[in-house]
């Protein structure tokens, strides 16, 4: 299992929500080899089949999209005027360095004169420098509707890493190592790399339609407890990946719960229970997709969620992929 | 520009659309070749196309329009009521208002200004207002409006400044006009124009629809918010009257495929149509749910930039209302290239 180049691949891939194409690409190149079959569908959604013995359909689903933003309005004199792609906040955006598809690069500032209370900062406060002076030079690099990724450094601290876009190129690139681990499965696998979840798990309820699982596992990152002043909650980096109870958007189908949490202990990786009290994942729009999917979620704990600095441990990933590589091996009855 | 007249005459509060749905279902069968009302109400007409019949492309306007539904009839013979969709609590006050299907003329009354605390002022909150219909007594009020009843405000159809329309429910009366203009041709790719019900309170109607027709490619005809008053900030005038038709980058509601929307731009370029970004990320259109009912599929926004939205004076511009028809059918014509590239 090579997770950490994965990882890292993956993470430095442009993909903000709604322009998930160049990570798409990056995906198929890894998975080409073994995967039987690959679909790109309507709302950009990468679907990628690895039959197994035909006794049922897993669908997985890991989104490719990052948080990012979107020009609004040029300035004359070649400021860009912008708003939120998925659950940015204005605080976390000023200052940051940030990049176009095409490469422009640019960076956030804020009208430091008229905004007097850092905490009442607003999207319409914020603008971004990409280096022209006036609006036709700025129109010659970006066009209003343009769609920029937060960029930084992707970090080995050894066990641990630390990137911009590990929510979540984090389940993405488990989901790509489960795949190239997988032989001999029970259940018929599709993975789905869905695209505009940050937005309200859009693509995942599409591609739950038309694949149209007998049971659907999401992979996505979660909020880890475990730093100085961090709210009261279980899960911790280096435990294991997390088996979801429940979050904000969904309540996980109790027979998958058990189902995962049996697959841990037949791989003997260690796990631990996740009860999230805010967030959503594409668990619950393939949950309530058609007439109604069971559906469950393997979480990674991830502290500094939506930053630049997105902290997770290399092993919590690995043991994620064999957990899920055993699930589809025994195969899920509910 | 008759038609538009005709359609903001009629009385179409989410939910309660009979009027709107009957003159909408009369215009429909003279121009369509198959016409139906769904289980939610919105009216799905199909007009069958010339070279790619099997290719469908949905087009949809909402019949709905925000206002008020009568909560309790008062023993002293004043209504108390509840606002249905988004409106702005500042526009409510002194305004007349017109009734049920009597249409019983109203006027929303609250408490006189010399009564009111300092920090009761502005605005009032629906809670503080009720609806004045001249009764004096529960009895002689439910004689003329029951619970359940809804309202609208009551405002005219007038033509003013450099061909400028204002009325109540423009939004989204211009759409429902566009695409009935549009049903008017015949394009290669058949067109399902859908006229939608609630799409003020969440686009139910559509996502109903858009499940039902499960088209190739979805448009979104809308009248949208336009902020080019005096001391605006350039950058956040999100739409200009009088700029053309509305082209959306992104709202809360879905993010418009982009290259369905450079189709739609560079069909507007060569024809020389005017047309301008929605320069803002806000509010949310029966987009969403066209995009991604079933297996989904892509979208865009055509709309009519609309001053004072949800208010009882919408205003727009006769020009853009003419380029949004214009730009809509020149999209259909060409259809077909865009759905072989997809």
């Amino acid at each position: 299992m090579d997770m950490r180049n994965t990882l890292k691949t993956l993470c430095q891939a442009y993909g903000p929500t709604g322009n998930e194409g160049s990570v798409a690409q990056v995906i198929r190149e890894m998975v080409a080899p073994v995967a039987d079959e690959m679909t790109t569908d309507a709302m950009g959604n990468l679907i990628v089949t690895k039959k197994g013995r035909g006794q049922g359909r897993l669908m997985m689903a890991a989104h490719m999209d990052e948080i990012g933003l979107m020009v609004t309005y040029v300035e004359e004199d070649g400021f860009l005027r912008i708003d939120a792609v998925g659950g940015v906040r204005p605080q976390t955006t000023a200052f940051r360095q940030i990049r176009f598809e095409n490469g422009v690069t640019g960076v956030v500032g804020y009208e430091s004169a008229k905004v007097k209370n850092f905490a009442e900062l607003t999207f319409s406060r914020l603008f971004v420098d990409i280096g022209a002076s006036s609006r036709e030079e700025a129109l010659e690099k970006v066009s209003i509707g343009d769609i920029a990724h937060f960029t930084s450094d992707y970090v080995d601290m050894g066990r641990r890493v630390c990137s911009k876009s590990m929510d979540n190129r984090a389940g993405c690139a488990v989901l790509v190592e489960m795949l190239k681990g997988l032989e001999d499965a029970a259940m018929d696998v599709v993975a789905v790399f869905t695209v505009q979840e940050e937005v309200g798990l859009r693509g995942a309820k599409t591609a739950a339609w038309s694949v149209n699982p007998d049971v659907g596992v999401a992979l996505d990152v979660t909020s880890a407890a475990d730093h100085p002043g961090a709210p009261t909650a279980a899960m911790k980096l280096g435990q294991g990946p997390c088996v979801k109870i429940k979050d904000a958007s969904v309540i996980c189908t109790p027979s998958v719960v058990a189902w995962l949490e049996q697959a841990a202990r037949d791989a003997q990786v260690p796990w631990q229970r996740e009860v999230l009290t805010a967030g959503g994942t594409d668990t619950a729009a393939m949950q309530m997709t058609g007439a109604g999917i069971p559906a469950g979620c393997i979480s990674l704990a991830t502290r500094y969620i939506h930053s630049q600095g997105e902290v997770l441990q290399i092993s919590d990933l690995e043991q994620a992929a064999l957990l899920l590589i055993q699930a589809a091996k025994t195969g899920y009855n509910s | 520009m008759e038609r538009l007249k005709k359609l903001t005459a009629l009385r179409g509060v989410s939910g309660f659309e009979e009027e709107v749905r009957a003159y909408v279902l009369e215009e429909a069968k003279r121009l369509a070749d198959e016409v139906r009302v769904d289980a939610l109400g919105s009216v799905i007409a199909l007009k069958k196309g010339t070279e790619h019949p099997e290719q469908v492309v949905m087009v949809a306007a909402h019949m709905d329009e925000v206002g008020f539904i009568i909560t309790t009839v008062e023993e002293r013979g004043t209504l108390r009521f509840a606002t249905v969709g988004g409106i702005d609590p500042r526009v409510l006050q002194s305004k007349r208002v017109i009734i049920g299907e009597k249409r019983v003329p109203g006027v929303i009354g609250s408490m006189a200004i010399h009564l009111l605390e300092a920090k009761d002022m502005v605005p009032l909150k629906v809670n503080q207002l009720y609806i004045d219909i001249g009764c004096t007594s529960k009895a002689e009020a439910e004689a003329l409006v029951k619970p359940g009843d809804t309202a609208v405000f009551d405002s005219d159809f007038v033509t003013f400044g450099d061909g400028l329309v204002k009325c109540r429910a423009l939004d989204d009366r211009v759409g429902c006009g566009v695409l009935l203009s549009a049903l008017e041709r015949r394009y290669p790719v058949t067109l399902a124009a859908v006229f939608t019900v609630q799409e003020e309170i969440g686009c139910k109607g559509a996502t109903a629809a858009a499940f039902a027709v499960n088209p190739n490619a979805g448009i979104v005809l809308e009248g949208t918010t336009c902020a080019d008053m005096h001391g605006v900030d350039d950058a956040l005038k999100v739409t200009r009257i009088g700029r053309g038709p509305v082209i959306s980058i992104m709202d809360r509601a879905a993010i418009p495929n982009r290259p369905f929307r450079d189709f739609v731009t560079a069909t507007a370029d060569e024809y020389g149509i005017p047309w301008q970004y929605r320069q803002g990320a806000f509010g949310g259109t029966d987009a969403g749910a066209l995009q991604r009912a079933k297996g989904g599929r892509p979208v865009v926004n055509i709309a009519v930039a609309t001053r004072y939205i949800h208010s009882p004076v919408n205003v727009v511009s006769q020009a853009d209302y003419l380029n949004a028809q214009t730009l809509l059918m020149r999209v259909l014509e060409r259809m077909n290239r865009f759905l072989e590239v997809e």
